[in-house]
């Protein structure tokens, strides 16, 4: 037994390792600009990490956020363009993904049919739903006040980062002080005991499929106003992302274990490695491979924990 | 003499499944065995198909003993198993399921689909099953499923046939095709050992009858020299060993009563109880007569579609296990493992999962009451663990039906369901399970027990409902309660 936190310390242990042979072979990796950037680039693959941890947690798995995130993309761009406060068009987005999660919702915890194959259905009907509607055009022309939301960089990259750290540690909190964030725990570990012990499971999944769709929502419309044109194919592979970094945090995939903690750990880990090369003058074809193994790797270790489990005594 | 068993002992975790069993199964007979839920019957079945070794004793077939059994050994030599429910695959053909069983296992021969359907529908022809051998087998009933069973044993001309309850799910008009087929099974000189709790159909098929009690072989007679009444005698006969806490506490009034309650999903039908402050009201009653379906229904998990539930003079409806706890429920369910607890949930929070709305203080989960509480829980429980906070997957059975339990115990309930609340736990977790049900009635709680061992329902019940085929045959009281008069209930056909 390496404790309750053996996986998220694995993960620790393994983004220092990176770190510290990043010191040694790129040390011009860590200037200030460069970390700013992974750090911003990282915050809406963080933002939409949490949902998909939650989604994770219960036992689910939702592949459709990179749909999901361009639509709300561009609903808030469109929404910007009609001359709305910068506010109400990322609210806009928010709305959007949340409408986009109930549909999920609906389909998984009332009709009850697997999630990997209602959000595989909706990750491709959204994405072709946006591709006929804006026929590949990006949203441009733009208000002045989009990008930044009006504050220019620094503050907005400010701005960014904090909305992303506040949501992180409310989360993380949530779900450990909170009852609904024990009634997760308990869903994705046996949903069939945590109805005996008066929850609704059904709920429970319906709930974080909505809250998946919204925090989807606000990654994009915080991701949107980075740039000052919104692209029509934002978000493309998000969902690999955030699943990997994920499993990569310590998460059981099959439900009832993940931290945020380990969430963070993951994308940060997963998120270094392509800068990481690139500064240590290695091909950057190489980023794909190695993050590959690093999943195979957390993989394997919770098919290992899993089964260790299954030999404990005095069952 | 065909099959022969020979003080064959197992014994399961230190408890004694078969004492030194002896069984003898002759060429062309049909030879019943009958017990009691957990007499050893699946048991002794297991060792014969080679699913389990015994420890001690030996098993000859034909004269031969037989060592090292094992599934694909006992398969060469001629042991046919079927069971009440059918191992067929269902997205296959019938001649296709038989093919599976019957031919050679070769993956580069090509397949003679003519020869198979020819040969299905010979060996269905010979026991007079009229099925189509093209049909799939989930289009099937299951008595037709169970002729594809037995047409599998006679095309493997098995000389041991084992048959395992082949009647429970039959309605009578199919149990004499069923019949018919065994006899042309007797008649090519297999030997068949018949499982069934219909003791009223074993002078129409059986020719000997052999009983088991607590893992013994009782006796061994002919069909023709024992009537009903003895066999079921034989297999009680023993006396309430065991010394029960059951104390006397005042009864008071009535807390939960249904009326006519049924689930159609569940088979459940027409049930009418009562259930009084301070009482323990045992159910009683073979696996599948609808024990653990009753239960299910009370706490709202398979919700009735006909009948009222009525508690404290009030009728409620109970849509879900939810609504069952907020009308003051608790439930302690017979697969404490999958779903009594949550095994990798550390104690404290197993303990506070079914009212965390009471453990928590503005919304928060409030830690310091929740360990408080668990704590308490577990040493009234005397509950042997690391710490509180170490996952209830590390306790032993026992341990972890007292989490469990101490969930229930948290919610304060008024009715509290247990289903098996003893199985599978030692003797010092027993008995302080047993002092703690004593201690909850007499703090008023209205208690319904489910148990399949007969001297804990005599021990603990004020009361004894029996069921059987989804309903309540008689509600007993403690004193005219007898164990013959328990089981017959039990045992008794559809009416």
């Amino acid at each position: 037994m390496t404790g309750r936190y053996g996986r998220e310390i694995s993960t620790a242990i393994a983004l220092a390792a990176v770190l510290v042979a990043v010191a040694v072979a790129a040390p011009q990796f860590y200037g200030a600009r460069n970390l700013q950037q992974i750090l911003i680039n990282n915050t809406p693959v963080l933002i939409v990490a949490i949902g998909m941890t939650m989604v994770i947690l219960v036992g689910q798995i939702d592949i459709s956020v990179g749909s999901q995130f361009a639509i709300a993309s561009v609903v808030a761009g469109l929404a910007a363009q009609t001359g709305v406060p910068i506010f109400i068009a990322g609210l806009a987005g928010m709305i959007a993904g949340a409408a986009m999660g109930v549909v999920n919702a609906a389909l998984i915890a009332g009709a009850g049919i697997p999630s990997i194959v209602v959000t595989l259905a909706t990750m491709v009907a959204l994405r072709d739903v946006l591709r006929w509607t804006t026929q590949g055009r990006w949203v441009q022309n733009l208000p002045p006040a989009f990008q930044w939301a009006g504050f220019g960089q620094t503050s907005g990259e400010i701005l960014i980062t904090l909305i992303t750290s506040v949501l992180f540690l409310a989360v993380a909190w949530a779900l450990g002080n909170l009852p609904a964030g024990r009634a997760l725990y308990a869903t994705g570990s046996d949903a069939e005991a945590a109805r005996l012990a008066g929850i609704r499971p059904a709920r429970v999944v319906f709930f974080v499929f909505v809250v998946m769709g919204l925090l989807t929502g606000l990654a994009a419309a915080l991701n949107a106003i980075r740039f000052s044109e919104v692209q029509s194919n934002a978000g493309a592979g998000v969902e690999l992302k955030t699943i990997a970094a994920v499993v990569v945090g310590g998460a059981s995939i099959t439900g009832g274990r993940a931290t945020l903690i380990g969430t963070l750990l993951g994308v940060l880990l997963l998120g270094i490695i392509g800068p990481a090369l690139t500064f240590a003058g290695i091909n950057a074809f190489w980023e794909k491979a190695i993050q590959g193994l690093i999943i195979l790797a957390a993989v394997v270790a919770d098919a290992r924990g899993k089964a260790r489990a299954r030999v404990v005594p005095n069952r | 003499m065909l099959l022969q068993a020979d003080g064959v002992s197992k014994s399961y975790a230190g408890v004694h499944a078969l004492r030194g069993v002896s069984f003898e199964l002759r060429a062309g007979e049909v030879h019943a065995l009958v017990g009691e839920n957990g007499a050893g019957k699946s048991t002794l079945i297991k060792v014969f198909t080679g699913a389990v070794a015994p420890d001690s004793g030996r098993i000859s077939i034909e004269g031969q003993r037989v060592e090292e059994n094992t599934p694909a050994k006992a398969h060469a030599l001629g042991i046919a198993a079927i069971y009440q429910h059918p191992a067929l695959f269902p997205e296959l053909t019938v001649a296709e399921n038989l093919a599976l069983r019957l031919e050679g296992r070769s993956l580069w021969r090509p397949i003679r689909w003519r020869a198979r359907r020819t040969r299905a529908r010979a060996l269905l022809a010979q026991i007079g099953a009229r099925i189509d051998p093209d049909a799939e087998v989930r289009t099937l009933s299951m008595p037709e499923q169970q002729m594809v069973e037995i047409a599998c044993a006679l095309g493997a001309e098995a000389k041991i046939v084992i048959m395992d309850e082949p009647t429970a799910s039959l309605p009578a008009q199919e149990v004499e095709s069923l019949f018919r087929a065994v006899r042309e099974l007797r008649q090519r000189g297999a030997g068949i050992v018949y499982i069934s709790h219909r003791l009223e159909e074993l002078p129409q098929i059986a020719d000997r009858v052999t009983v088991l009690r607590d893992g013994c072989s009782v006796e061994t007679r002919a069909i023709a020299d024992i009537d009903r009444a003895t066999l079921i005698r034989m297999m009680v006969g023993r006396e309430l060993s065991a010394v029960f806490p059951k104390s006397e506490v005042p009864i008071g009034e009535t807390v939960l009563e249904t009326r006519g309650l049924g689930c159609r999903a569940s088979a459940l039908r027409d049930v009418n109880l009562t259930v009084r402050a301070g009482e323990i009201l045992g159910i009683a009653g073979l696996v599948g007569s609808g024990r653990t379906e009753l239960a299910d229904t009370l706490f709202g998990l398979t919700p009735a579609d006909r009948g009222e539930i009525i508690l404290r003079g009030q009728k409620q409806t109970l849509h879900s296990p939810a609504d069952a706890i907020r009308l003051g429920f608790g439930y302690v369910p017979e697969d404490r493992q999958r779903h009594g607890v949550i095994p990798p949930m550390p104690i404290s929070e197993n303990t506070t999962l079914a009212c965390l709305t009471r453990f928590s203080r503005g919304g928060l989960i409030d830690f310091k009451l929740e360990r408080e509480v668990a704590s308490d829980l577990a040493a009234r429980l005397s509950t042997k663990m690391a710490s509180i906070f170490a996952p209830v997957s590390s306790l032993s059975g026992g341990n972890q039906q007292k989490v469990a339990l101490s969930r229930w115990l948290a919610t304060a309930p008024k009715i509290l369901i247990l289903d098996e609340p003893t199985q599978g736990i030692d003797i010092g977790a027993k008995a302080e399970v047993h002092r703690l049900m004593v201690e909850l009635a007499g703090a008023g709680m209205a208690i319904v027990m489910i148990s399949s061992e007969l001297p804990e329902i005599f021990g603990m019940s004020d009361r004894i409902a029996v069921m059987s085929h989804g309903t309540i045959a008689a509600v007993l009281d403690r004193a005219e309660a007898t164990q013959q008069r328990v089981l017959a209930l039990a045992l008794q056909g559809t009416q």
